[in-house]
């Protein structure tokens, strides 16, 4: 546990990037009239002023706005993916857990499966089934990274399914489901929630990965991926920001948010938890 | 009748804990099973509450083979034994308040609406008062959380009843607060009781009879 000082730290400065990050993402687009596309020759790579914070890119597009929209869509891939890929990793987890026997084998023997290829190629593979967008890619995150879930709910399961008051479920003549719903899912949920939010920041990196390789959101589109995979020309002829901020960006979401899981996971240690609850 | 049939029961298939164990408990009858700590006396318990399935033998329940444990039993079978655990702590899902555990197994079968009737008369039949009830088991002792799980398994009216080391983690008055209660539910409604232990004295007190548990191996491995 932490130092009590350093916790309330913690929480309240990832907690405030996360509120500035997501006011920024939420407000600026429908209260900023500008065109975040909008081509100006004339003043391309201009490094960053008052009048352009981020500076500009090689085709004179503002790279603060272009940031806010790109952290946007990485922001909504992270989101739904993570959230996607959480569902399905519980159901998994909690279904091999809670019925065991051949369903549990099959089950895991599938998570094994999927675990066996690099998930980077894997995600590729499913990307390059459709055409570039947005949905191919929070699909390609999602269906790599419930299998981390699907472990971690197996495991919680299988070390309550045993506990006496599922015994008692039972005999008080409780069926499968209602020993699922009732009791094995609310106690997996926190763990599971917690999986959700890690999986955010690491949802966004697969986004920018694919985006940086050319395999992600369409080029014009403006992601922390492309923004990055755009600046790679300006960087070798000695222009940082185009770099450096879609870079920072990329950071700074993943360290408030990695916070504020830190937070949440002192706060289902077994040791904090056994002295709230015994 | 509740019959166990040289059964042989553990959690290993190769390496039971147990061989053909038998002992029966007549209707109404209250039977007190003695056996020092690990001898497996707890898994014949479950194999008589239905939740853990033997390697061999039978038991038979009021005239009918059991042939399927746990979900697989048919719920009417499995209602018929309520269970009462040594420890509360791990028997009581601790989202639920005293109340919410107390009716959870009318809930769980469909019988909601009368749920709170029967918390009303449990209750004070097992000594929690109304302000216990609204509380989730970390907020009340173990002798108060016992005396729920002792009301639980009494929600259903089951025709035998099964305590295993029920009273061994509590203190004197609330043991005999508890048997109290178990012996006036079985004193309305005639239910068979094996009460597995390992204190000699209580259970002679407590039972009509006891059994020694290596009087009931009968079958040599």
């Amino acid at each position: 546990m932490a130092d009590p000082r350093t916790h309330r730290l913690r929480l309240w400065s990832s907690g405030l990037t996360v509120g500035v990050i997501l006011l920024a993402v939420l407000l600026v687009p429908p209260l900023v009239q500008l065109d975040e596309q909008a081509v100006d020759l004339s003043r391309k790579l201009l490094p960053p002023s008052w009048e352009h914070p981020f500076g500009t890119d090689d085709l004179g597009r503002d790279l603060l706005l272009r940031c806010v929209y790109g952290l946007r869509i990485s922001l909504l891939v992270g989101l739904v993916a993570a959230l996607v890929a959480t569902v399905v990793g519980t159901a998994v987890g909690a279904a091999a857990g809670a019925l065991g026997g051949w369903t549990d084998r099959t089950l895991m023997r599938l998570v094994d499966a999927f675990s066996s290829v690099p998930h980077l190629l894997l995600g590729i593979f499913v990307v390059a089934l459709f055409r570039p967008g947005v949905w191919p890619v929070i699909a390609s995150v999602a269906v790599t990274h419930w299998l981390s879930t699907a472990r971690i709910v197996r495991s919680e399961v299988l070390s309550l399914r045993t506990r006496p008051f599922i015994d008692a479920a039972v005999s008080g003549g409780a069926g499968r489901w209602r020993v699922a719903v009732r009791h094995l899912l609310p106690a997996v949920l926190p763990q599971a929630g917690l999986a959700a939010v890690l999986m955010v920041p690491h949802a966004m990196w697969h986004e920018s990965a694919l985006s940086f390789l050319g395999l992600g959101l369409p080029s014009h589109q403006a992601s922390l991926g492309n923004l990055v995979q755009n600046a790679r020309s300006s960087l070798l002829a000695g222009d940082w920001w185009p770099t450096l901020f879609p870079g920072l960006l990329l950071i700074l979401p993943t360290l408030a948010i990695a916070g504020l899981a830190g937070v949440w996971r002192d706060r289902l240690n077994p040791r904090r938890r056994s002295e709230l609850m015994l | 009748m509740l019959e166990l049939d040289s059964v042989t029961a553990g959690y290993e298939r190769r390496a039971p804990v147990f061989h053909g164990a038998s002992l029966t408990v007549a209707p109404g009858e209250s039977v007190g099973l003695l056996g020092p700590s690990g001898c497996g006396k707890s898994t014949l318990a479950r194999v008589a509450a239905l939740l853990h399935r033997p390697d061999a033998g039978r038991l038979v329940l009021d005239g009918t083979e059991v042939r399927a444990w746990r979900h697989r039993a048919p719920r009417a079978q499995r209602t018929a034994v309520g269970v009462v655990f040594q420890q509360p702590r791990t028997a009581a899902d601790p989202r639920l308040t005293l109340t919410e555990l107390i009716a959870e197994p009318l809930r769980a079968t469909g019988r909601r609406a009368e749920a709170a009737d029967r918390v009303a008369a449990l209750a004070p039949a097992v000594g929690l008062t109304p302000d216990l009830l609204g509380r989730r088991p970390h907020e009340v002792s173990d002798g108060q959380l016992q005396r729920a799980c002792l009301a639980r398994a009494l929600t259903l009216r089951p025709r035998w009843l099964i305590c295993d080391e029920m009273t061994a983690m509590l203190d004197a008055s609330t043991t005999a607060a508890l048997v109290a209660a178990v012996e006036t539910y079985r004193a309305e409604t005639g239910a068979g009781l094996l009460a597995v232990g390992h204190d000699r004295v209580l259970l002679n007190r407590w039972c009509d009879r006891t059994v020694d548990w290596k009087d009931c191996l009968t079958a040599a491995p």
